[in-house]
């Protein structure tokens, strides 16, 4: 018997699970684009708790309900109960029965597909990585960092500035770095959320063993997913190394990569982002903004709800591919995007490449184009020059 | 033949209207031990143009309207007991206005405790208004509309009693002002000097409209807050002490617990109380008073203060207060209930007393608060036993247990708060005739199809 099923009667469907600490809005992303009980975290431990009985029979509304979870952990940092770490963790499980007895919502199979016959979920042969990724030095024993891409940096185009700016960063810090190249496959962070156990201990044995094989004692991700199952679950793998996420090299080394900022963000407001995977999964919150503090000539604001209170994109869970949450002005990408500018700032920095696609394209949503830039960080940091 | 759910998207945006199992499942039950009964249809209306067309439609076509804040009352208040169109209003959460001169705000009806509350803090740090313990997802007006209490009923009343005004659906479809927002353009009473119609829609549960507008009383956010607690042995010496401290007029609020672990906390009776002040000097002046006022208590060796570290002040400060929520979870079983009465407060010692035996009767954890009301005139002492939801038969020996509880308290004096429909029945069997009738053609008059949370305060 999974942990779930003996725990989840636990939850009282107390709905402090939907709410941010200071109440001023909901913060939980599904609940805020659906609104109904049933996509609250406590509404969904409660139909997951009425499918283990019987009383709720499966359906494609059920999963997507389930499916509609970013994992963002807001739930987790708001729980009163003892068993708030556990929450998202019953979600996952309960996926991971619907996967084994082969009962998912469409959009969620689709994805398991393409990783499990591409390495990536969008479909992609290694030949299509981006080109700009390709011009990238390959790792080779003795090379200080492994630079881990992950699936939306090597395949996506609006990554393309992220990338850029982030090995041009890495450059400037004079640390070496390489990558796997056509070697990298999916980190398995959104195939294990997905409940898919099995294919994403796969991937992360086939990651290992070529860091294996290369020697690597140290990895850098640019997405904080690839960072949370490589710091929490690659570890315990047999093959300890070192994770980073590049916001931590560029906190590090930002004497180094330290600027005077000129360029076109000189004089902007910029407002940070915290990405669930970095921030509530992760607690490194203060971190990615003293990358961006080191550099003068801007000034960091914070929307109301910032750290532990972060307003998820909507993209986690592989929600960036799959968009169960979008389509509505609820849409939290939409909504965390209002927040952004509401600070008066004229960026918003991210640290996430899926943050950064969601919030890019609500930007275009909201036709705030002209008020509102997305960049990741060593974009924000490239541009101050 | 009619389609319903058709109707229903044709007037809410279509996102907002299901029909769908998993909807009909989570809405047809609530955290307590009701039985659950699921509706046909849940909705949430965004205006009162929808609530209104919503209402017509099920006057036409004679299906059952239940309007839903929370959820938390535990005692099934909301469950649809006849099905139909249950309304979840938390769509309807705008806060319209803070009249800051008239000390008010002006709420939708799905305006959460928790979003009032921030809202004040973040901008009219001076003004507060009465947050209940519930969690904060509890509406404003569904706490007023059971005579809810909240952190300044010692000082205020019910929440009810707070209310300034209101704006109902009633149960034919019309838009009716309650209290001076009928004839003016500020939402200052509910009632006075105008006949107070307000009482038609509070303690009904449901059965007379849909409140769409509220307007609530705001007092005063003083700077300083600090919590006492003195402890005692003896139940029968906390109605006194309860009283003396009342009557200081220097207290917040005051709530009287009793639970059986962790271990020092049995037989003893914690009593909490709130004060507070703009400056370090009144706060302290109210601190050295109220200890004076229990000082012969001391003096007899039958109580005494203890001293509270900032670590144990912080949750008891807070509002509202986790903890509350957290004993659904003492025994790992996701649920508790309790049986509330408002009572005579000389009834402390018994009540706690049948608290205690029910507990060992059947075998379950108990716990109890007693809040204080209105400076003494009365007190809400919660039976509360917990349950485990995987184990049915914890849960049917909580009933049992809360059962036999309301039974008690009725007969000894109480009349019950938010009652269940079982309380609903024990309460219309002792209700003086007069007033029964009273209120059956109240309700039937407001609503002749009887749509209303059917089930609720019906003569059986």
């Amino acid at each position: 018997m999974k942990r779930y099923q003996s725990q989840i009667h636990r939850c009282f469907r107390c709905g402090y699970c939907k709410f941010p600490t200071d109440y001023s809005a909901y913060n939980c992303p599904a609940y805020s684009r659906f609104r109904f009980d049933t996509y609250s975290t406590g509404g969904r431990l409660w139909l997951i708790y009425a499918w283990l009985k019987g009383e709720v029979p499966w359906s494609e509304h059920l999963a997507e309900i389930l499916y509609t979870c970013t994992t963002c952990k807001n739930c987790v940092e708001q729980c009163p109960m003892k068993f708030a770490p556990e929450i998202v963790d019953w979600i996952i499980e309960a996926r991971s029965d619907m996967v084994e007895q082969g009962k998912i919502p469409a959009r969620v199979k689709r994805f398991l597909e393409s990783v499990y016959n591409y390495g990536n979920p969008l479909k992609k042969t290694a030949a299509e990585r981006l080109p700009w990724t390709k011009g990238l030095k390959k790792y080779k024993e003795g090379t200080q960092y492994l630079l881990f891409l992950g699936c939306l940096a090597s395949y996506e185009e609006a990554t393309r500035e992220m990338v850029e700016n982030c090995v041009k960063a890495l450059d400037e810090a004079g640390v070496s770095y390489g990558t796997l190249g056509d070697d990298e496959t999916c980190c398995g962070n959104e195939v294990y959320a997905m409940g898919e156990m099995e294919l994403s201990k796969q991937l992360a044995e086939k990651n290992i063993s070529k860091f294996k094989e290369l020697g690597v004692k140290s990895v850098i991700t640019l997405c904080p997913h690839g960072y949370n199952i490589m710091k929490n679950q690659y570890q315990n793998m047999g093959y300890p190394f070192e994770v980073l996420h590049y916001s931590q090299v560029l906190a590090k080394h930002a004497d180094e990569i330290a600027r005077k900022v000129e360029g076109e963000v000189k004089g902007k407001k910029v407002t940070y982002h915290d990405p669930c995977y970095l921030g509530r999964h992760n607690k490194l919150y203060e971190t990615p903004r003293k990358a961006i503090a080191a550099h003068n000539g801007f000034e960091l604001v914070e929307m109301p709800r910032n750290r532990r209170d972060a307003f998820c994109c909507g993209g986690g869970s592989g929600n960036f591919i799959n968009d169960y949450l979008a389509g509505s002005k609820d849409s939290p990408a939409r909504i965390r995007v209002r927040e952004a500018a509401e600070t008066g700032a004229g960026i918003l920095a991210v640290a996430c490449p899926g943050c950064l696609i969601m919030l890019k394209e609500a930007v275009k949503t909201e036709n705030l184009e002209d008020r509102l830039q997305v960049m990741d960080l060593a974009t924000v940091i490239a541009k101050s020059k | 033949m009619i389609d319903i759910y058709n109707e229903l998207t044709s007037i809410v945006d279509k996102d907002f209207v299901s029909n769908k199992p998993e909807e009909l499942y989570i809405y047809g039950r609530d955290p307590g031990l009701m039985p659950a009964h699921e509706p046909e249809y849940v909705v949430m209306p965004s205006t009162v143009e929808e609530v209104q067309a919503i209402v017509r439609l099920a006057n036409r076509e004679k299906i059952a309207i239940v309007p839903k804040g929370g959820g938390l009352s535990l005692t099934g208040l909301v469950i649809p007991q006849k099905g139909g169109i249950l309304l979840d209003m938390k769509k309807m959460d705008r806060i319209i206005e803070i009249n800051e001169k008239g000390s008010y705000a002006l709420i939708e009806g799905g305006t959460t405790h928790g979003a009032l509350k921030s809202h004040l803090l973040k901008n009219y740090p001076h003004l507060r208004h009465s947050i209940p313990d519930s969690p904060p997802i509890a509406t404003v007006v569904a706490n007023a509309v059971i005579h809810g209490q909240g952190r300044l009923t010692q000082q205020r009343g019910f929440n009810s009693d707070m209310v300034c005004g209101l704006e109902v659906v009633l149960p034919t479809g019309e838009v009716c002002k309650i209290g001076t927002s009928a004839v003016s353009d500020y939402w200052f009473s509910k009632g006075a000097p105008l006949p107070d119609l307000s009482s038609l829609f509070f303690g009904w549960c449901g059965t007379t409209g849909i409140i769409t507008k509220m307007a609530v009383k705001l007092y005063p956010c003083k700077k300083l807050r600090d919590v006492m607690l003195f402890l005692t042995d003896r139940a029968e010496l906390v109605p006194d002490i309860m009283l003396k401290l009342g009557r200081t007029e220097m207290i917040e609020d005051l709530v009287v617990t009793a639970q059986p672990i962790p271990l020092r906390y049995a037989g003893n009776y914690y009593i909490l109380f709130y004060i507070t002040g703009d400056s370090e000097e009144e706060l302290e002046y109210k601190r050295k008073y109220c200890w004076h006022t229990l000082w012969e208590y001391f003096e007899k060796r039958d109580g005494g203060f203890v001293s509270l570290v900032p670590e144990m002040k912080a949750p008891l400060l807070s509002m509202p207060s986790k903890d509350t929520t957290r004993f659904a979870d003492v025994s790992k079983g996701g649920g508790f209930e309790y049986s509330g009465p408002i009572a005579p407060i000389e009834k402390y010692a018994v009540y706690v007393k049948k608290l205690e035996e029910l507990a060992v009767k059947y075998n379950l954890y108990y716990s109890s608060a007693a809040r204080m009301i209105d400076g003494g005139h009365s007190m809400m002492f919660s039976f509360s036993y917990t349950f485990n939801r995987a184990d049915a038969q914890t849960m049917k020996r909580a009933k049992q247990a809360l059962d036999e509880a309301a039974e008690y308290a009725l007969d000894n004096g109480g009349v019950m708060w938010k009652p269940n429909l079982d309380e609903q029945k024990i309460t219309i069997r002792k209700m003086d005739p007069n007033t029964l009738e009273l209120m059956t053609r109240i309700k039937k008059l407001l609503d002749p199809n009887g749509i209303m949370n059917p089930g609720n305060w019906e003569v059986l």
